[in-house]
């Protein structure tokens, strides 16, 4: 018995279309043992084949997001995917940060891109500070997908030598299955949400870089205990990074920035001498 | 402010047109992503099976694509193919004991109480194979 084909079922026969057609656009582990040896099955039979396909089922968007990736090295772009639950304060770090970059003469050009269901509101934020910014409606889509990414890529077309600001959809967990090309995840979370929800949404907390907690100023008028919600975020990371701030009164941003120009995130690259 | 930083008209990028069905949830994105990558190899012959592997680890929710499959492959080659799903239970090694533990989640620990733990098994979310119509 064929566990992959049901071969002994039906009457099907094993076409191999890995080894002749696949193209091996990534690596990618094969953690299962395979029950069998696909190439010996020679059966002749005309009721219908199984094509095998062995194939991530998120493998187109992996590509996408490779293409994204180079995009970015090529221009010199830093990008960073910044996402949260809806209300954590997105949008008012960002905007926030923009305005602190864009006065400093020093600071790299910022472009946005905006991901929402619906509207332009976030977008609208954003674009009073003067950066460029180019709003995605995603209609019911939860997330922002690799292609929706380099199609708003097209339209902002950023600046070489940029820092571009990916804001995803509000929500703690799709967006942390779909890779953009960032060069760095930031997830956001803020002291009023409750600080359980690393525990509740690990896939996002697993995959970030850096976690932001935001309003820091809230925290003497709700239950939320920094330092639990900081173990548990890293005992599902280790090497994740936390800053602590409030976006609005401004508490804790100098650690975000320092985060950031480690990254090469603020500063425009400097001229090599000579 | 810089006079080079101009305002980008709102564009929909990504809105009306783009997909065939909504994406309530990323199991719905799953679920396309499935039948894109089946189709692209089927040929456009009606597709009768598929089979995908999903670990418990994946983030991606077994019953939830079944729910979206059938919404899904409508009026595709798809259409009415039967979803067989081959669900793989987390599983790792400890990096201290060396023992093999089962992981039903990602703070589970080592019988012997140590988090640090290599993760084997559970993270799959591959497209096995398809049975395609003669």
């Amino acid at each position: 018995m064929c566990a992959t084909c049901g071969c002994s079922d039906s009457g099907v026969v094993v076409i191999d279309g890995e080894a002749a057609t696949h193209e091996h656009l990534h690596d990618h582990p094969h953690p299962h043992d395979h029950p069998h040896d696909h190439t010996t099955h020679d059966h002749d039979h005309d009721h219908g084949e199984v094509v095998t396909l062995e194939q991530q089922v998120l493998a187109r968007n992996d590509l996408g997001a490779a293409r994204n990736r180079g995009w970015f090295e090529g221009r010199g772009i830093l990008a960073l995917n910044l996402m949260s639950s809806p209300g954590a304060g997105k949008t008012t770090l960002l905007v926030r940060t923009i305005t602190d970059l864009l006065t400093d003469e020093d600071g790299r050009g910022v472009a946005v891109v905006e991901g929402d269901q619906e509207t332009a509101f976030d977008a609208e934020r954003v674009r009073a500070t003067g950066a460029d910014v180019v709003q995605v409606n995603t209609g019911s889509g939860c997330h922002l997908d690799a292609e929706m990414l380099a199609r708003a890529l097209q339209v902002l077309d950023p600046a070489v030598g940029s820092l571009v600001m990916i804001e995803n959809v509000g929500n703690l967990v799709c967006p942390a299955l779909f890779d953009l090309g960032e060069a760095a995840r930031v997830v956001i979370m803020s002291v009023t949400e409750g600080d359980d929800k690393p525990l509740k949404y690990p896939h996002m907390f697993r995959r970030a870089d850096l976690l932001v907690l935001n309003k820091l100023d809230l925290l003497p008028h709700v239950e939320f205990d920094v330092d639990r919600c900081t173990a548990d975020a890293r005992r599902l990371n280790p090497d994740l990074e936390v800053v602590a701030v409030s976006a609005t009164r401004g508490d804790g941003l100098d650690d975000w920035y320092d985060w950031l120009d480690v990254r090469g995130g603020r500063r425009r690259p400097q001229p090599v001498p000579g | 402010m810089p006079e080079s930083r101009q305002w980008v008209p709102l564009t929909p990028i990504a809105s009306a047109g783009r997909r065939l069905y909504n994406e309530d949830v990323h199991e719905m994105a799953i679920t396309q992503s499935v039948i894109e990558a089946v189709a692209e190899r089927s040929g456009g012959r009606p597709v009768t099976r598929v089979t995908l592997v999903i670990g418990t680890l994946s983030g991606v929710v077994a019953d939830s694509v079944r729910f979206c499959f059938d919404l899904a492959t409508s009026g595709t080659a798809l259409e009415g193919a039967t979803l067989e799903i081959v669900e793989v239970r987390g599983r790792a090694r400890c990096r201290d004991c060396g023992d093999e533990v089962e992981l039903p989640d990602f703070l589970a620990l080592c019988t012997c109480g140590s988090a640090d733990l290599e993760i084997l098994a559970g993270e799959e979310l591959t497209v096995a194979s398809a049975e395609v119509a003669a």
